[in-house]
């Protein structure tokens, strides 16, 4: 599949889960504009739920235990890294109860704030910070979470039992 | 050649109260919160640290500087320029004067380098060398051929290569020597402009895309076929270059991974997926960890030991970010 059919396809679906909708999918994700997020999520090949991308819009609600999956916003001194939108899902107590790990998105050129954001989720709400790719990822990226991804929750339900 | 540069033949007000790309907004408000001027950094305090290089070390230093001093300008003066009348809304527009000028400050800031740590002479000599030197003349060519041509999107493609792929032959100098803890001031005012020059790419590459959507499939191969061919003739010249500045020193081919690691960005900015393999991509860790220190394998929770079962150390919680 190349880049520009994706980025035609990005355009049909790429909205996001409806609002105020409920999910079974273990991987939930924020993605701007930009696709760069929604990109690497599809390459996944997961069901996967996009958070809406308008933070006017009710959030979405998981129903199963998931992963999220965050670019980082915000300049230098790190403070408003976390989309707005990510927030509002977060404030959701049955959200933040389920959520299991963090994977960042980012860019090393912004230096300390590189995937900031899933750093400051992963402390707030005490979980893993699984994973740090680069923009829509390479296809290493890929392989290493899928694998990574599947390895976790097989400890999960090992552990949980 | 001026001649030809085009100028909007029609300009409304602006209205930032009305807005049709979010992104417009979120990227000039960035921007403008990593506003800097280089006044800013007590790059005097690298006097004594330039003094512990050696000749020829000062000299490849003063040459990578006005190598991206050049790309700088062309950046300012023409590149971010020329893309204002192609722009799809008018934040847009008023998005690349800001670009314009964020480049001017970055090559300003090279010149405060100099005249922190050398001689009007050693000055004078390495702005000769940058207008003699055939690679760096030919890279700031090819990519100022394509601000004068006529296709919005390619000079978009030109854009995005300069701002995530030619500067960063350079870039590797001042980061190879603040992991050496040397010139460590003058390496904490190129990550101002590594970063921003990531907000520019991501940026003008995202427009591309947006600009993409508008044209035929037939139209976007041959884009695509254009941006890996050019990708490819500045890469060749890249290697030129690297081997020209960095093979007395011998670190030219721990540079050219750094050219790969960032050509793949480029590619991935312009929304193409990488190009170069991670056997050639395999940046030396310190180098990426004077880029980033979170940028390290420790952080990779998957393929660690556990180790890194990280939970957010050293993150400041009282951060207003957040409600929950």
């Amino acid at each position: 599949m190349t880049a520009v059919q994706m980025a035609d396809g990005a355009v049909g679906h790429g909205r996001g889960a409806a609002p105020g909708s409920s999910t079974d999918a273990q991987l939930i994700y924020f993605s701007s504009a930009s696709e760069n997020t929604h990109r690497f999520v599809e390459k996944l090949g997961l069901e996967a739920a996009r958070i809406p991308l308008h933070t006017n819009d009710e959030t979405i609600y998981a129903r199963r235990p998931f992963v999220l999956v965050l670019p980082t916003y915000g300049g230098e001194s790190g403070r408003n890294s976390i989309p707005p939108q990510v927030i509002k899902f977060l404030n959701q107590e049955r959200n933040r109860s389920l959520l299991r790990g963090v994977i960042g998105a980012g860019n090393t050129n912004f230096g300390t704030t590189y995937c900031l954001a899933a750093d400051k989720i992963a402390a707030k709400c005490h979980v893993p910070a699984l994973y740090r790719f680069e923009l829509m990822g390479t296809s290493d990226d890929v392989d290493r979470v899928k694998k990574g991804l599947e390895d976790f929750w097989t400890r999960q339900s090992q552990t949980a039992q | 050649m001026t001649d030809k540069v085009k100028l909007l033949h029609h300009v409304e007000a602006i209205n930032w109260n009305r807005i049709q790309d979010d992104k417009d907004v979120e990227v000039w408000n960035r921007l403008v919160n990593n506003f800097w001027l280089p006044e800013k950094v007590p790059l005097s305090n690298d006097v004594q640290s330039w003094g512990t290089l050696t000749p020829a070390e000062q000299q490849l230093t003063m040459r990578v500087f006005t190598g991206l001093t050049l790309l700088d300008t062309v950046q300012g003066t023409v590149g971010a320029v020329s893309l204002i009348p192609d722009a799809l809304t008018p934040h847009e527009e008023a998005v690349y004067t800001n670009i314009a000028f964020m480049e001017s400050v970055h090559a300003k800031s090279y010149s405060s380098i100099f005249s922190t740590l050398c001689s009007t002479k050693e000055i004078d000599e390495a702005f000769r060398w940058s207008t003699e030197n055939v690679n760096l003349q030919k890279k700031a060519q090819i990519i100022m051929d394509y601000y004068y041509g006529e296709d919005p999107l390619k000079k978009k493609v030109a854009s995005t290569l300069l701002e995530s792929f030619l500067f960063y032959s350079g870039f590797y100098l001042p980061m190879y020597w603040s992991s050496r803890a040397k010139l460590t001031n003058t390496a904490d005012l190129i990550r101002l402009i590594i970063r921003d020059e990531a907000v520019h790419g991501y940026y003008i590459g995202y427009k591309y895309q947006k600009g993409l959507e508008q044209v035929s499939e037939e139209k976007r191969q041959e884009l695509k076929d254009y941006t890996f061919e050019l990708l490819y003739e500045l890469y060749e010249n890249e290697v030129q270059y690297t081997h020209d500045l960095y093979d007395a020193v011998g670190l030219a081919e721990d540079v050219k991974k750094f050219l790969h690691y960032n050509a793949n960005k480029a590619l991935m900015n312009l929304g193409y997926e990488a190009m170069f393999p991670s056997s050639v991509t395999d940046v030396n860790p310190a180098i990426l960890s004077a880029l980033s220190p979170n940028a390290d394998e420790n952080h990779d929770f998957f393929s660690g030991s556990g180790s890194s079962y990280v939970i957010g150390k050293a993150v400041n919680t009282e951060d207003e970010d957040w409600d929950f």
